[in-house]
């Protein structure tokens, strides 16, 4: 029934995109790197305060790294190389996704293996939609990193042969459900890497720039301000968290469809309860007054690890409804 | 600062409060248990309460694992099974969790819509005297009197076009905002949608909750393990287990019937590894009556598609193998003859079952063993299976006589209770050991008869289920995803324009205020201007008052 060879090629496409994204991610790097002032450290990090001061009305969608005052914007040939890395690598997912589920006439959403390239798909490719919009160069490397990461893990540690579902997930709730969760958890991983910058640039905005070691000022020049990451996080996870709240009722519509109730405290089912308790958490503690915006980003930190436990945890060590890990 | 849930709410505590008397301590109680930092609070509770159900096997979901748990932990297990860790979601600790939040929850959505409904009601406030103090402002001069100015920000504000456009599109581009007009100054809120969706989502959660209660008190779940060829109905006495909530009236089940007469399987076959025997299909072919009066249907019940009578439904969860089994005496009578469900214990099926003989005298006689559909002898586990479809059935048993029912005792159908049993042995001393394949007939020692092993059939696992509850926490579910998108998504805007005149023109001042942060409110108020300027001048003065 299933198309090995098919499969294979799928494969080779996410050997090709793994090292494309490397490459993008030393392009990236290179970009970072840049952002520090290369002749003359010591007079540029005098003018940083006046960088940072100047965009706190902070729209995120303008905001050019390296638009102050030291004259023409830098070229950033590295980022734009990177850019287009980004987005070849992109395809290359695009296609082992479409190659692995035409493989297996079915849409690859059945293992641990298939829910990781689609994830890692969908991160690519929100990353691209944004910054079609705004200039996300900067989040780059903290995007395709953990991609890159998540790609060897699932060719190596997850990697599952292209082979037909479990009858319990023949259903086209398996399209909704797990597409929905799938796209929900590439939002959080982006909203995760922002609100670690968010966390890394309040701390370094808080420190004297004069005093700064030149890494920390490389950071510091790289980032937008404080206030915007923070928006943005908030925006990506105020997106994620009613898709997350959908794959909660897709979940439980299948559920009852498959095993007789709409809920039945499996593992997977606590865990995905126990993510949307934290995040809604977060939202609930964001339109409080009295917390202080790294304060909830804390909590934002805990529900992703909770998805990562989610994930690599209750899918392959807790005996469960869901245990289709196909390891 | 008290941190209430809304910013709006009166600050009322410390006025009524005075001294702490009994009431005065149960107001103060009641806003600590509403306060958003015990809502916050009692949400991690939650979400830390539910992990220990995930680790621990529960009852309600494996019983055999937690008696497992209990036999390998002496020491730590009695005390996790006090403490409630293998009942978490039924423990009296996670019901206090969820019930105190529930109360927060009532104590925070009903304040809240009284403070809503008014503030629907009520007029947009007066606009401040400095616009260009508040977090947005800006400022333009256009032409045209003072009046008509004022009158095409109305316009603008409310999102209305005076140029064209089918009825349709003007009603997307309209905005929805309470308007306040006073000599030539206007206030504008809009957004009053955020906070309905707010309230909305928190309300639905409540009906979910209110709907897992019913479910929990109404419904009822049966289990039944039907051999292909047989029927059951919809009656307690028919089923395995029963397990009805606690206002169950177990008279008025519905009295529909199911016929399973052939159940198809699938395992994959082609793929090597750690796939290979994994299920791939089930079909049950059936026949039901919705009563015993109606006509006959033909249904096919899948994995995923249960069979539904009302608002009960049937459903398929599980599948195995009931050997045909006959056993005679010594002068060749029938005993017993049936198919006797065997359990499942591994992935490829080996299959655990008793057959007991009541009718065989002197002494009962009682088969326990194991079935094995690809049969083969494995060095350390004996008699195993290697595939989980029929490739080399076998029944592999051991024999026990005596009595089989001591004290009328109940007892599970798949075990053998041997406490007033003894095991037959063979002429060298050692336990009987009887292998059968389909077909085959055993002459048991001692002229206690034979047994054959006639066919093998299969059996379905039916799950009964109804949960009257079910369709409304499906409709709070939705409404609340409705409710908490539209509370996310909307903003809640306060927009105040000023117009004077200058000479022969007019200066049109407009300042924004928005609840939270609001980064699109800048570029609302520069679009605002931009439209009025526009406007202003096309119209020329004097066309409208």
């Amino acid at each position: 029934m299933t198309n090995q060879t098919l499969a294979q090629y799928a494969n080779l496409a996410v050997y090709s995109a793994m090292m494309v994204f490397t490459m993008a991610m030393i392009a990236f790097a290179i970009d970072l790197a840049g952002a520090a002032p290369k002749a003359s450290a010591a007079t540029e990090i005098r003018k940083e305060p006046a960088l940072v001061g100047a965009d706190t009305s902070g729209d995120p969608q303008s905001y050019p790294v390296a638009d102050d005052d030291r004259g023409p914007a830098r070229t950033r040939k590295a980022a734009g190389i990177a850019m287009m890395l980004t987005r070849l690598g992109g395809a290359l997912l695009i296609a082992a996704a479409a190659m692995r589920g035409l493989s297996v006439h079915r849409p690859p959403l059945g293992n641990m293996f298939e829910f990781a390239l689609v994830g890692s798909m969908f991160v690519v490719v929100v990353f691209v939609a944004i910054s079609l919009r705004r200039d996300v160069r900067w989040l780059g490397l903290f995007v395709i990193g953990p991609v890159l990461l998540t790609l060897g893990m699932a060719i190596t540690v997850w990697y599952t042969d292209a082979s037909e579902l479990l009858p319990s997930l023949k259903s086209v709730w398996l399209v909704i459900h797990v597409t929905v969760a799938t796209f929900a958890v590439a939002l959080f991983t982006i909203a995760f890497s922002v609100t670690i910058l968010h966390l890394i640039k309040t701390w370094l905005e808080a420190q004297d720039p004069k005093q700064m070691s030149r890494i920390r000022t490389i950071v510091n020049t790289a980032l937008p301000p404080a206030r915007s990451l923070d928006r943005t996080a908030y925006g990506l996870h105020a997106v994620a968290f009613p898709l997350w709240t959908f794959t909660l009722i897709a979940g439980a519509i299948w559920a009852e469809q498959a095993w007789g109730h709409y809920w039945n405290w499996d593992p997977k089912e606590v865990w995905t309860f126990v993510i949307w308790v934290v995040y809604a958490a977060y939202l609930h503690a964001r339109a409080t007054t009295g917390w202080s915006p790294r304060a909830a980003n804390y909590l934002a930190l805990a529900g992703y690890g909770a998805i990562l436990v989610n994930y690599m945890v209750v899918n392959v060590y807790f005996v469960g409804q869901h245990s289709y890990s196909g390891m | 600062m008290t941190q209430s849930r809304m910013d709006t709410r009166p600050d009322e505590s410390e006025v009524t409060q005075p001294t702490l008397g009994p009431v005065g301590m149960l107001r103060w109680a009641w806003r600590q248990l509403t306060s958003m930092r015990t809502a916050l609070f009692l949400l991690l509770l939650l979400a830390i309460g539910a992990v220990p159900g995930s680790i621990w096997p529960q009852r309600n979901i494996d019983a055999g694992r937690v008696a497992d748990y209990l036999v390998s932990h002496p020491s730590t297990g009695p005390w996790l099974d006090r403490l409630g860790f293998f009942d978490v979601y039924s423990s009296a600790w996670f019901a206090a969790i969820y019930l105190l939040l529930f109360v927060s929850l009532v104590g925070c959505v009903v304040p809240r819509s009284k403070i809503h409904w008014r503030a629907m009601r009520a007029q947009p406030p007066r606009a401040p005297r400095h616009l260009e103090r508040l977090p947005d402002h800006g400022q333009i001069e256009v032409d045209g009197a003072p009046e008509d100015v004022l009158h095409i920000a109305r316009d603008a504000l409310l999102g209305r076009s005076s140029v064209g456009g089918n009825p349709f599109t003007r009603r997307l581009t309209r905005r929805r905002a309470r308007i306040r007009c006073e000599g030539l100054t206007l206030s504008a809120e809009s957004g009053y949608l955020r906070e309905s969706g707010n309230l909305v989502f928190h309300t639905s959660l409540i009906v979910v909750i209110v709907a897992v209660a019913a479910g929990h008190l109404f419904g009822w779940r049966g289990d039944r393990i039907l051999v292909t060829g047989n029927s059951f109905s919809n009656t307690i006495s028919d089923y395995d287990t029963f397990d009805p909530g606690p206002w169950v009236n177990t008279e008025g089940l519905s009295p529909f019937s199911v016929a399973v007469d052939k159940l198809d399987v699938t395992f994959e076959e082609h793929s090597i590894g750690a796939q290979r025997g994994a299920p791939r299909d089930f079909t049950a072919y059936t026949r039901t009556r919705s009563s015993p009066d109606a006509p006959q249907i033909h249904q096919i019940l899948k994995v995923n598609g249960p069979l539904t009578f009302g608002t009960t439904s049937v459903f398929l969860l599980g599948n195995g193998y009931a050997p045909v089994i006959t056993v005679r005496n010594a002068a060749g009578q029938v005993l017993m003859n049936e198919a006797t469900p065997f359990l499942p214990q591994d992935a490829n099926y080996k299959s655990v079952g008793a057959v007991k003989v009541s009718a065989a005298s002197p002494k009962q006689l009682g088969f326990f063993g194991f079935f094995l559909p690809s049969e083969y002898l494995d060095k350390d586990a004996g008699p195993s299976s290697f595939f989980p479809d029929l490739k080399n059935p076998a029944l592999a048993l051991g024999v026990y006589e005596g009595e089989l029912y001591p004290q009328g005792r109940p007892q599970s159908v798949y075990t053998l209770s041997t406490e007033r049993m003894t095991q037959l042995k063979n002429a060298r001393g050692e336990p009987l050991r009887l292998l059968l394949k389909p077909g085959q007939t055993i002459q048991l020692p001692g002229g206690r008869g034979s047994i054959t092993f006639d066919a093998v059939r299969r059996w379905a696992g039916l799950s009964v289920r109804y949960d009257p509850g079910k369709l409304l926490a499906l409709i709070g579910a939705i409404a609340a995803l409705g409710g908490l998108i539209a509370s996310l998504m909307i903003r809640r805007r306060r927009v105040f324009v000023r117009v004077w005149p200058a000479g022969q023109r007019t200066v049109v001042s407009i300042g924004g205020l928005a609840k939270g942060e609001d980064p699109g409110l800048a570029a609302h108020i520069q679009d605002l201007l931009a439209v009025i300027a526009q406007r202003s001048a096309t119209k020329g003065s004097g066309t409208r008052i």
